[in-house]
């Protein structure tokens, strides 16, 4: 199973993707899915993701392969969007389909902590009311969200 | 070597990526930003809080020990923040 990983400007919509994930398949009992979107918070006009083209495919790839290691899932989507996203609008979908309904809600869950804090994406919140922008700033939460799937003497994606 | 900045760090330095030749004693992902740091004053600016950035050697996070050669790629960012 090759997990699909996508990034582009463009909105994506969930029930194709996960039409796509399961099309031809007898065998997946459960897809998760994950949307992330933008919020209005603190008068908000826009969010501007940035991201490391070439690194950003490689290390969502590299999260993806691990929980293809740690669950038996039957299939995998990773969609992140990046540059100018307003609010309402969704940045980042993670669908996980397998057998059983805990593989597929653990990995979903697993995937989006990780890409929270693993992979190379920036936002920068953009402000109507003459603030101008700001970097949003990594939050020791999203650390904390990671480690907790941290395994003791599982140090690769073969463990 | 080519060296990518990204987010805030890109702001501060200028550019978004420089070709650069860092004499043989610069031997780590540290010793870089130092080397880096004494380019311009928005290198300097940018690197000013080493604890505040991150780095990644041929498109893998690499810790600031972590040994270059000279056709690598290396990059320079912020804590990242997507999802």
């Amino acid at each position: 199973m090759t997990p699909r990983v996508r990034v582009q400007e463009a909105p994506f919509d969930l029930g194709a993707e996960s039409a796509e994930l399961t099309a031809g398949r007898a065998d997946v009992g459960a897809v998760a899915s994950f949307v992330g979107l933008c919020r209005a918070d603190d008068g908000l006009a826009a969010l501007a993701l940035e991201h490391y083209p070439g690194m950003t495919e490689r290390a969502i790839a590299g999260i993806a392969a691990e929980a293809c290691a740690r669950w038996p899932l039957s299939g995998c989507t990773v969609v992140h969007r990046v540059g100018r996203i307003l609010p309402g609008e969704p940045i980042v979908l993670v669908l996980t389909a397998s057998a059983h309904r805990a593989a597929a809600l653990e990995s979903c869950a697993f995937l989006i902590d990780w890409l929270k804090t693993g992979a190379p994406f920036w936002k920068r919140e953009e402000f109507a009311d003459g603030r101008g922008e700001r970097w949003v700033e990594a939050k020791a939460e999203d650390d904390a969200a990671a480690a907790r799937w941290a395994r003791a003497g599982a140090g690769s994606a073969a463990a | 070597m080519q060296v990518l900045y990204f987010a805030w760090v890109r702001q501060k330095v200028g550019v978004s990526a420089e070709e650069v030749s860092p004499p043989p004693e610069v031997a780590d992902v540290a010793g870089l930003v130092r080397w880096l740091s004494g380019r311009s004053p928005g290198h300097a600016a940018a690197f000013a809080n080493a604890g505040s950035i991150r780095a990644a050697v041929n498109q893998d996070f690499a810790a600031p020990d972590h040994r270059l050669s000279p056709g690598d790629e290396v990059a320079f960012f912020p804590p990242v923040t997507g999802g």
